[in-house]
């Protein structure tokens, strides 16, 4: 901590120690942000960058320890006084109602609730030389609602700039934006330093780190293990920093593919008249990793349901290991050696209120684990344990409640449930979305061992690194349709990027 | 202030709740007796004797409880899977009518008792279930709100209840009564107790929370709905069938509605009138809520609200005190047992 930086330092976190029960949230953890720098905070989830942030912004009482700002100490457990003192926070779950327009939403808690009217042409006064001063284009009198993720994101940025935040976090503001939005919002960051403001920039993803902050403080199992100048540190260095070991890259073997193990020819899905999926042809081989890229809502999540058994096409051919499927069902594609990874985890891939043993049989209580209509518990059980076992899932046991996991332990019960049934096709879609760097190894590895042991992989990401590093051939979605696929060493990133752009005649494909 | 998960929840605090709510409960409804210028402790004193306190009271209490039973592990049932059957009012009624129909001497040729009820109760379950089967299925093909369809159809199913008992099925010899003629002696049901009227109905409502509980905690039927109520997205993935899952819980949902229906014309009144459930069916979503829709948690549930009903009678006869006050007590108690409940579950934090 350098002692020489009290007249810039706008915050400062005095030995903040925070506990949940026996766990150390936060432990004795001292920091500095000082005026105009953007301070990324870094570490796996879990390390208590998040509890950081909330005991700062009021959400929690720490145990120990205090908050300064611009030299105030910062009264405990008051969100309202945080706001005050000009820090403001955008949370990775946005805050905004829906139904109101941008103004709206922006003016929300600035006003009494009993004002006698309310200063509507004064507000869009600033909020237009906000949006001016920071290049954060947006329509005032939009509805929420029909924004985009990465618009409505930028409506919470105003609103703290708003309110004259001095002092900017950011809690994982790039876990749901796409990378057009993602370059986008490191543009606003950057006009937003140059006016002078403060950011906390709270990640776990390494390259963003690089590339936004000038300095890195390092968190792990609720320490700061490291503070870094940016410039003068690597990525590996920042990464092992985080994990506290050294972080296995994927590796792939060439290896040579097999027979046909799912294959999608010519086929179309409509919702009413408009085109979902358009003439789609596939074919995952064994032993192979198919790479499907594209911006997030080009139909790769209909083609994920086509993968699962979800979906009937409309038109086309949809064959698996060889034989001609006309009433696709998720239980038939279980029992011919499906293993299938759904996009959202919380939403389709557990019940979280029900206890773990209970959620790694619903793929197949049906078969395995009932007789005569009764659920063979104990050998649930018994699978459950050596699912937990050898998927390295940390929980209590089979009994405990699968919503308590951390979505890391939750993604590995998932992997553990749909490899249980020695696949022979895995269809995954963003199986490694807001996970940690141990984690998203982990789901690299187990991925890459299928292969290895001849299992065909469909596997559909947004994140390019990750595809280019796992699958022996890519294809590019955009609008419904597919590229012809192509071995991954003969791809640039570039045309990749063109090609999820939509700019496939520049590249020489028909569209 | 804000609400954090507990991560494990002792059994002893799950049970304790309740009863600890029900008790503040009471404490909160005693204001209103004062209020009535009674004295609490007699008045309590008299609820208590009133329901549990002599052989008469216990038979009084438990033939209120039977119909509850049935219609609490109705909603339970369906709640479980997240269908909202607000209509086991109008499904009691239909099963009731269509046990006065048949049991009233069409069916003379079957004259043992053993075939006849087994018959007339599985009749009533199958009308219940038939009036549940299409707010079911509009649920499920599409995605038409269940509780507006139930509900509307209680008040249907009671006009046409009245229709019929002031039409073609008045009791002749009823001295004009809008009543049915009575069921031949050979559909009535056994008295548990002679000279009272607790019947044998108890015993089909336990035993159906018995086999509930067993289906529930044991059988691939219960792990279905209790799936599909938690998260129906995440079922239909997993391949469960999730649209015949729900049209079943409603089935079986409106079946157990039905046979309260029945249990009361062939059990408690021996015919039918327009006044045979005071409610019952909505009375059963309370039951269900208080019982946290557990089998057993009904069946407690609803010998307490049963209790509470019969004694608060006893104690408006005594004293002069409203007995409306007993609906009050109930009210009370599912809020607080509902707000125990989630403080069970959630530690409040400054």
């Amino acid at each position: 901590m350098s002692p020489n930086g009290s007249r810039n330092t706008v915050l400062r976190l005095n030995e903040i120690t925070k506990c949940f029960g026996t766990l150390r949230a936060n432990d004795c953890i001292s920091l500095e942000v000082q005026r105009g720098e953007v301070l990324a905070l870094l570490g796996e989830n879990g390390a208590g960058k998040t509890t950081l942030m909330n005991i700062l912004f009021g959400h929690y009482v720490a145990d120990s320890g205090s908050a300064e700002v611009f030299g105030k100490i910062l009264p405990p457990g008051s969100p309202r006084s945080a706001l005050a003192s000009a820090i403001g926070m955008v949370h990775q779950h946005f805050n905004l109602a829906d139904n109101l327009s941008v103004i709206e939403n922006v003016m929300i808690g600035t006003e009494p609730l009993l004002a006698v009217r309310s200063k509507h042409a004064e507000a869009r006064r600033r909020l237009a030389e906000l949006t001016e001063r920071f290049g954060l284009l947006l329509n005032a009198d939009a509805i929420v609602g029909t924004l985009s993720v990465g618009e409505r994101q930028r409506v919470e940025i105003l609103k703290t700039l708003y309110r004259k935040a001095q002092i900017l976090i950011l809690d994982e503001p790039t876990a749901v934006l796409t990378p057009q939005e993602t370059e986008s919002l490191f543009t606003t960051l950057g006009r937003l330093n140059q006016e002078g403001l403060s950011i906390v920039f709270i990640s776990h993803k390494l390259d963003e780190v690089m590339r936004v902050s000038d300095r890195v403080v390092v968190l792990r199992a609720g320490q700061v293990v490291a503070e870094r100048e940016t410039g003068s540190t690597t990525r590996n260095e920042l990464a092992e920093l985080m994990v506290g070991r050294e972080v296995p890259q994927p590796l792939r073997k060439p290896q040579k593919a097999g027979d046909s193990v799912f294959e999608l020819r010519e086929v179309s899905v409509r919702e009413g008249s408009k085109p979902l999926l358009d003439g789609i042809n596939l074919i995952v081989r064994e032993s192979e990793i198919l790479g499907i890229a594209g911006v997030s809502g080009n139909g790769q999540k209909v083609l994920a349901d086509l993968g699962s058994g979800l979906l009937c096409p409309n038109d086309g051919k949809l064959r698996l290991f060889g034989a001609d499927v006309t009433t696709p069902r998720p239980r038939n594609f279980v029992r011919a050696g499906v293993a299938r990874i759904p996009e959202d985890r919380h939403a389709s891939g557990i019940m979280t209120d029900m206890a773990i043993w209970e959620n790694m049989i619903s793929e197949r209580y049906r078969d395995e684990f009932s007789t005569w209509g009764l659920i063979r518990r104990g050998k649930a059980i018994n699978e459950t344990k050596k699912i937990i076992h050898d998927f390295d899932v940390h929980c209590e046991g089979p009994m405990a409640l699968t919503g308590q996991l951390s979505g890391g332990n939750i993604q590995k019960l998932i992997l553990g449930r749909a490899l249980a049934l020695q696949p022979k096709l895995i269809v995954a879609i963003q199986p490694t979305r807001g996970l940690d760097v141990g984690a998203v190894a982990y789901v690299h590895n187990q991925l890459l061992e299928a292969r290895r042991q001849g299992v065909g992989v469909l596997l559909i990401s947004e994140d390019l690194d990750e595809l280019l590093a796992l699958c022996d051939r890519i294809g590019v979605m955009y609008q419904g349709k597919l590229t012809p696929t192509k071995i991954t060493e003969s791809l640039s990133i570039q045309g990749i990027g063109m090609l999820m752009a939509g700019q496939w005649q520049e590249i020489g494909y028909a569209v | 202030m804000r609400f954090e998960a507990r991560k494990k929840i002792p059994l002893l605090v799950l049970l304790c709740t309740p009863i600890t709510a029900v008790i503040i409960a009471l404490v909160l409804c005693s204001g209103l007796i004062v209020a009535s210028g009674a004295s609490v402790i007699e008045a309590y004193t008299l609820v208590v004797k009133g329901s549990l306190g002599s052989m008469f009271a216990l038979s009084e209490t438990f033939a209120r409880a039977t119909p509850l039973i049935l219609t609490g592990l109705a909603a339970a049932t369906a709640f479980r899977a997240k269908l909202w059957n607000i209509g086991m009012e109008g499904q009691l009624y239909a099963g009731a009518l269509i046990t006065a129909v048949l049991g009233g001497g069409i069916l003379s040729v079957i004259t043992a008792s053993w075939v006849l009820i087994p018959i007339l109760m599985f009749v009533g379950a199958v009308a219940g279930a038939l009036l549940m089967l299409g707010p079911a299925w509009l649920k499920v093909r599409f995605n038409i709100d269940e509780v507006v369809v139930t509900l509307l159809l209680n008040f249907i199913m009671l006009l046409f209840v009245s229709m019929m008992i002031e039409g073609p099925m008045r009791d002749p010899l009823g001295f004009g009564w809008p009543q049915s003629a009575p069921v031949v002696d050979e559909a009535v049901l056994p008295k548990l107790v002679a000279r009272t009227r607790l019947h044998s109905g108890l015993l089909i409502g336990l035993g159906a929370a018995v086999l509930l509980w067993f289906m529930n905690s044991r059988a691939t039927w219960g792990y279905e709905s209790k799936a599909v109520g938690i998260n129906s997205l995440a079922s239909h993935f997993a391949g469960l069938p999730v649209k015949w899952i729900m049209l079943r819980a409603g089935i079986i949902s409106g079946m157990l509605a039905g046979l309260a229906g029945t249990c009361e014309v062939i059990g408690l009144k021996g015919y039918m009138t327009l006044d045979i459930s005071p409610g019952y069916g909505y009375t059963g979503i309370v039951v269900a809520m208080l019982g946290q829709l557990h089998p057993i948690g009904v069946v407690v549930s609803a010998v307490f609200v049963a209790g509470v009903f019969v004694g608060a009678d006893a104690m408006g006869r005594t004293l002069g005190v409203p007995s409306y006050i007993a609906d009050i007590v109930v009210a009370v108690s599912l809020l607080c047992v509902l707000i125990g409940m989630f403080l069970a579950q959630y530690r409040v934090r400054r």
